[in-house]
């Protein structure tokens, strides 16, 4: 080994290293420059200071990702609990049926949720009809159930789209657990609880974090969800971006969007990592 | 191992209904005579005729199996590579800083991602005076660049795990550095590597928003081609198309579990055997 194989590695990574600096490094100071320039390409602040009336939006886009995420999490871990002290087939096929819904195309299965929360649709229908009885016997005026174009409606698409992202990290790392632990609290006299408390939870942090981070940055940054989900009322800070690209061709407000959308994400990145104590790597 | 609790039977089948509830619709809707994706009207089969039909769909799709396969395989070889040689990088803060640019494509969002690729492109069409670059290349390069860190992250693991006294045995006994990569660390690192393979394929096939900014209007993938009709009102043939594609998945999944289970199975025989003649 030695020399020969620290200059073989260099040649067989440069063209890598050639490619990250290219299409990675680059895009992203692209994105500084056009953040802070004007049509002209003369260094402006102008954009950054537009970037004040979308407060809000980010503000909403923060707060349905957070609500989607902690969701997510209260929805998956016990699911991923369950899984991971699940016999070796059945582990096999519910991990199955938790990947399959990814190769549905997700433009399509939120457009379908479309269809099932339609004033007209599947569940709406349903659930009116439960509540229009319970109205009348109150003696109250029914007022019908609306689903589709709410905050809820979008919540719930983030929800229903990044749901595997979260079941599959926490998953892993409770497979991945020292169960000798788990019995050595039993024998110290803990109950079930206390070893789920002070065993499993702290020992499971690692996946709840990773699982955390990608659930949240997608539900953050997404478009689609909110115009199909959302309607006109739920404007998220992906939509707007997604205009000044695709529609507004007002690049320059478009990319310092990015820009402090992704400074944003970094800093909840670097927070989440502090909270987990393993050396940083993604658990996938 | 306890009984299973109420609970530990009930959940799972709660949330499986919640994943696969649009799923049913979507499907149940493909099979719909009418034209609509909400009110159900009778039973047939003539969206999966219309399919086959439409040019536009059919070459949008192919147009994502190209994109996909060329994409997973360069980004394959060269997260490979890559992989590799992050994993003999003698220099700490460099072997770090890569490894922390391999992390950003994986952390940034998707839509950051995309515009940042959209602005490199046209900023470089502008500088040499051209219009209309975004197609088929700038496509491939952006699903090249986001699968990347998923192979690496995927072949990097295994070659920690793969014993380094094996590859100096074999150039002890005679193989070049070369030869004992290709016999030695390579098949070691296999499993990495074709896991690495399929995730970069799926990741491909799938991804909109990034595809989204960077295909421009001439090379139109499938999830493109079914955003542009979810503008409008969608007609059950992208149901049945997406239904087939879920058919094909689901009877690879199945087979490709029932060859491993039959090899595992074979495997812990033939170990028991040995295991009885070694006694």
């Amino acid at each position: 080994m030695g020399k020969k194989s620290t200059l073989l590695s260099r040649v067989i990574g440069a063209p890598y290293i050639l490619w990250a600096v290219l299409f990675i490094i680059v895009p992203i100071g692209m994105v500084a420059y056009y953040a802070f320039t004007d049509a002209t390409g003369a260094f402006t602040f102008d954009n950054m200071l537009e970037i004040g009336k979308y407060t809000d939006t980010f503000l909403l886009s923060i707060w349905l990702g957070l609500l989607a995420t902690v969701i997510s999490l209260v929805i998956a871990y016990p699911l991923a609990y369950i899984i991971a002290n699940s016999g070796e087939n059945r582990q096999k096929i519910m991990m199955m049926l938790i990947m399959l819904p990814m190769w549905m195309n997700f433009l399509l299965r939120t457009y379908s949720w479309m269809t099932i929360l339609e004033d007209n649709g599947l569940l709406t229908t349903a659930l009116n009809s439960i509540i229009e009885p319970l109205f009348q016997a109150l003696g109250k005026e029914f007022e019908p159930i609306h689903l589709i174009n709410t905050r809820g409606a979008v919540v719930l698409g983030m929800v229903y789209n990044f749901l595997p992202y979260m079941i599959l990290p926490i998953y892993t790392v409770i497979l991945k657990m020292d169960r000798s632990l788990i019995e050595a609290a039993q024998d110290l006299g803990c109950n079930k609880l206390q070893v789920f408390k002070n065993i499993t939870i702290p020992l499971s942090l690692p996946g709840v974090v990773s699982g955390f981070t990608m659930v949240f940055v997608p539900s953050v940054s997404t478009f689609y969800i909110s115009q199909k989900l959302g309607g006109t009322g739920t404007t998220l800070i992906g939509d707007i971006i997604e205009t000044q690209f695709q529609t507004a061709n007002n690049f320059h407000l478009g990319a310092s969007l990015s820009f402090v959308l992704m400074i944003l994400i970094f800093i909840c990145l670097a927070v989440m990592n502090k909270f987990s104590d393993e050396d940083g790597e993604v658990i996938i | 191992m306890k009984k299973k609790s109420l609970f530990a039977k009930i959940y799972p089948v709660l949330v499986f209904g919640f994943l696969y509830a649009p799923i049913a619709v979507l499907i149940l809707f493909s099979f719909n005579s009418g034209k609509s994706t909400a009110i159900f009207e009778g039973f047939s089969f003539r969206w999966y005729e219309e399919v086959f039909r439409d040019t536009a769909t059919l070459e949008a799709f192919k147009n994502t199996v190209i994109v996909a396969v060329v994409s997973a395989l360069v980004s394959t070889v060269m997260g490979t590579a890559a992989a590799i040689a992050i994993n003999n990088y003698k220099l700490k803060w460099f072997k770090q800083a890569t490894l922390t640019t391999t992390n950003i494509p994986m952390m940034n969002p998707d839509i950051v991602t995309g515009i940042s690729m959209m602005l490199l492109f046209v900023f470089i069409s502008a500088l040499f005076g051209k219009t209309g670059t975004l197609g088929f290349t700038t496509l491939t390069i952006a699903h090249v660049t986001f699968q990347l860190p998923y192979v690496i992250l995927n072949v990097l693991p295994k070659l920690r795990q793969t014993d380094i006294h094996l590859s100096e045995a074999a150039q002890d006994l005679g193989c070049t550095p070369i030869q004992s990569f290709f016999k030695v660390v390579l098949p070691q690192i296999m499993p990495g590597i074709l896991s690495g393979l399929m995730m970069a394929f799926t990741l491909s096939v799938d991804d909109f928003i990034i595809s989204y900014f960077v295909s421009g209007t001439t090379s139109q993938t499938l999830p493109i081609r079914i955003f542009s009709m979810t503008k409008k009102r969608v007609t059950p043939d992208m149901y049945a198309l997406s239904t087939l594609i879920f058919l094909a998945i689901l009877v690879l999944l199945v087979i490709s579990n029932v060859i491993t289970a039959k090899s595992e199975n074979k495997k812990q025989k033939q170990g028991s055997k040995k295991g009885g003649a070694l006694k």
